[in-house]
């Protein structure tokens, strides 16, 4: 019997009677050897409540071959046995088996790290609050511990991180986090109210509102049978690539800030600005909320706003350039961010790292290359930038080398783009398949975005999980500061620049 | 090295905006809404029923800015009844104020609703602590923009602390989560008297799509007494401006 359904992110969604369901033993014993191979990766791992007990689903990314790779199980309710980890061979299932133990109690047999993952209004256990998280201790007359948080220094949203230091170095970083929790993935089937679902998906990352949107609004298409128009989809790429200028150019300012390197930091300000502004210029709203519905658009491109990103992204990309070239040969700034803060390769790939982090430690990670979608599917190929030294500038040469990258890209859709009346408004009551699992990923600034929808036999969604980036990489940051300064936590962190919220839903 | 500093300095230029006090957005932007009563009532209803967080009255017509996202949906479902103007300055010192009626042209912004020692304390220099309960980081972000070379607010004496210790007062973002909300009473504790309560974001205001959800906890909002109510979602970086700007005039 095979064990897995074959499918990949261009295809519709699929019946969850054609999802095999297959012995947890023979799963976990494929699954022992075939995450050896770093073309895999987990792209999400759930369970949801069915008559008999519980059903998981799990869905496998293969890099090579651009296949989504779909499993379930369900084990005997009855069982008390519970069931052997794959975090203890493969530590990147770590938050996933976390986040089950954490809502249903189930038991992973040796899981080295079952911590709470974010104490969810619906966890298992109530007793069990941020209060009490179990932070990991080490005995010792000379070692000491910093606690921060969940209040930062700076305006930013909450998270503790809690130190172990000999000294100045750290010997041990624990983030707990959880604060943010607000209860996205149950507000999202509280009603079928598309506009809400859509506003909901515009607000799990609000740095990432296009690229969350856009996952939204792909996995609703697939339900319902709908094939974005190429308007419609070359349109959503200048969105979510304008999303990636912003944000890297934004991080490159914060990590010019942490030292305090006024020059980039306020040119960088500048940039972003008016990298935002041209984004509220098309829709109204800096941060693309209202850009992306669900099987249209409310903001199609016009003649006189293709000419307005055109420029602007042209200006931005000149002046940014500027800032990149001063930046490569800045000694000062090169001595602090260059060996500093390492995530090596195959700890990359263990940990289950995605996005611009991953590819910042040479490991190929990038949806728009590997399960391309729309326009990135068919006409836009992209090249993934990957980078070797896995170090804090690393991940900064990532940023420079990709806001370029993505400024060439809207140059290149928008330049022959003559806009028609081809886009339809948005459809909030299109009718959605019954009892079928979607899924949409997309490669948003930050990394890999998942979402999974499960709906009834009436095309209602009755699951919707939803997975950031951020879930994987958190972990790469507290790997990243190990035998690091204190002091060089700062950089590190704004080297990621990881989501709170999204990790938090 | 030195030429290409001064290149990223010729480039950069000047950035900052000379008047803060006279700034038009793109006509895109959604800031205040204009209604108007209509014969029919179909446009309107259908409005009411898709908005996600309930914002919209339909006997007598009213909507909540406090509960508004600015999705700007309604506006095309009933573009006789509601239209969003480009207006930026929301700032509402009353909870009640922020509930717009058939008619009105300007938002309300009721002075006798100002605490007169507001004036008195923090005219001059004003240190905000702010605290993010549930916020999605694009309203954090937008905070942290008031300060940026583009709007440069501490030119008039107003910023961000990290210490409570060091702040006249809280800006809260985010529906407040459950997990959040303790810390959130302990910073409020440990910025010392007089203080302003500044709540920013009609998530914040209102819960917005969180209003329901079983992991908020929204006592703080009754709790204690808030000076200024801040729309948005997020809330524009001249919002924030505009409104703090009014709270500090002298009568």
């Amino acid at each position: 019997m095979e064990l897995y359904l074959k499918t990949n992110n261009t295809a519709s969604a699929v019946a969850l009677a054609d999802i095999p369901q297959v012995d947890y033993e023979a799963l976990y014993a494929d699954l022992a050897e075939r995450m050896n191979d770093s073309r895999y990766h987990v792209a999400h791992y759930f369970a949801t409540e069915v008559e008999a007990g519980l059903r998981f689903y799990l869905l496998l990314l293969d890099d090579t071959s651009a296949e989504v790779l779909i499993t379930s199980f369900q084990p005997d309710y009855y069982s008390e046995e519970g069931l052997s980890s794959l975090t203890a061979l493969h530590p990147a299932f770590h938050p996933f088996e976390r986040e089950m133990h954490e809502l249903y109690g189930i038991h992973f047999n040796h899981h080295p790290w079952l911590k709470p993952l974010r104490f969810p209004h619906d966890r298992r256990d109530k007793n069990s609050t941020m209060d009490s998280y179990p932070f990991y201790s080490i005995e010792g007359d000379e070692l000491h511990e910093v606690n921060v948080g969940p209040i930062h220094a700076g305006i930013i949203e909450p998270g503790a991180f809690r130190f172990i230091c000999n000294g100045e170095q750290v010997l041990h970083l624990e983030i707990a986090l959880g604060y943010q929790h607000r209860g996205v993935e149950s507000e999202m089937v509280r009603n079928q109210n598309r506009l809400r679902q859509t506003l909901i998906a515009e607000s799990i990352a609000g740095d990432s509102a296009i690229a969350h949107t856009t996952a939204y609004a792909e996995l609703i298409e697939k339900l319902a049978e709908y094939k974005p128009d190429m308007d419609l989809a070359r349109e959503r790429v200048v969105a979510i690539e304008l999303e990636r200028i912003a944000m890297h150019i934004a991080d490159t300012g914060a990590l010019a800030t942490d030292i305090g390197f006024q020059l980039y930091q306020v040119a960088c300000e500048a940039l972003r600005t008016m990298t935002i502004n041209t984004t509220q210029a098309w829709c109204g709203n800096r941060f693309g909320k209202s850009l992306i519905r669900p099987l249209g658009s409310n903001h199609p491109l016009t003649a006189e706003k293709i000419e307005l990103i055109r420029r602007n992204v042209k200006e931005i990309r000149r002046r940014y350039n500027e800032v990149r070239c001063d930046i490569l040969e800045a000694p000062t700034l090169l001595a602090r961010f260059e060996q500093c803060g390492l995530v090596p390769t195959h700890e990359m790939q263990r940990i289950g790292g995605v996005g611009m982090a991953a590819r910042s430690s040479n490991l190929l990670r990038d949806i728009r290359a590997t399960h391309p979608s729309g326009y990135y599917a068919t006409e836009l190929h992209h090249t993934p930038i990957t980078k070797r030294d896995c170090d804090v500038m690393s991940r900064l040469a990532t940023r420079l080398d990709e806001v370029l990258q993505s400024a060439d890209y809207i140059e290149q859709i928008l330049a022959d783009y003559h806009p028609t009346d081809n886009i339809a408004k948005p459809d909030y009551a299109a009718p959605l398949r019954g009892e079928a699992l979607s899924f949409a990923l997309v490669e948003g600034w930050r990394g890999e975005i998942c979402h999974v929808a499960l709906t009834d036999s009436c095309g209602n969604i009755t699951k919707y999980k939803v997975k950031d980036p951020s879930v994987h990489n958190w972990l790469a940051l507290a790997i990243a500061v190990r035998s690091e300064g204190i002091s060089d936590f700062p950089i590190n962190n704004k080297s990621f620049n990881l989501s709170y919220c999204g990790h938090d839903l | 090295m030195l030429f290409g500093k001064a290149k990223i300095l010729r480039s950069h230029g000047w950035q900052y905006i000379p008047d803060l006090k006279n700034v038009t957005l793109t006509e895109e932007f959604r800031g205040f809404p204009l209604l108007s009563d209509t014969d029919t009532k179909d446009d309107i209803e259908r409005a009411a029923a898709i908005c996600p967080t309930g914002a919209i009255s339909t006997s007598p017509l009213t909507l909540d800015m406090g509960k508004c996202l600015f999705c700007g949906e309604c506006a095309r479902c009933a573009p006789r009844n509601i239209r969003f103007t480009n207006n930026y300055r929301l700032a509402a010192t009353r909870r009640e104020d922020l509930i717009v009626e058939v008619g009105q042209t300007e938002p309300k912004f009721d002075r006798e609703a100002v605490r007169p020692e507001i004036a008195k304390y923090f005219g001059k220099a004003l240190q905000l602590r702010e605290v993010s309960a549930g916020g999605d980081a694009s309203i954090e972000m937008e905070l942290g923009a008031t300060g940026n070379v583009n709007f440069d607010f501490g030119r008039y004496g107003v910023g961000f602390t990290a210490s409570p210790r060091h702040a006249d007062g809280l800006v809260l973002t985010g529906p407040i989560s459950r997990n959040m909300a303790e810390a959130l009473d302990i910073c409020y504790h440990a910025i010392a008297e007089p203080k302003i309560v500044v709540v920013c974001g009609s998530e914040a205001i209102s819960g917005g799509l969180y209003a329901e959800s079983p992991a908020v906890e929204r006592s703080f909002i009754t709790k204690y007494k808030v000076d200024l109510w801040l729309p948005g979602a997020p809330t524009h970086p001249l919002c924030f401006i505009d409104g703090i700007t009014r709270l500090r005039e002298k009568r």
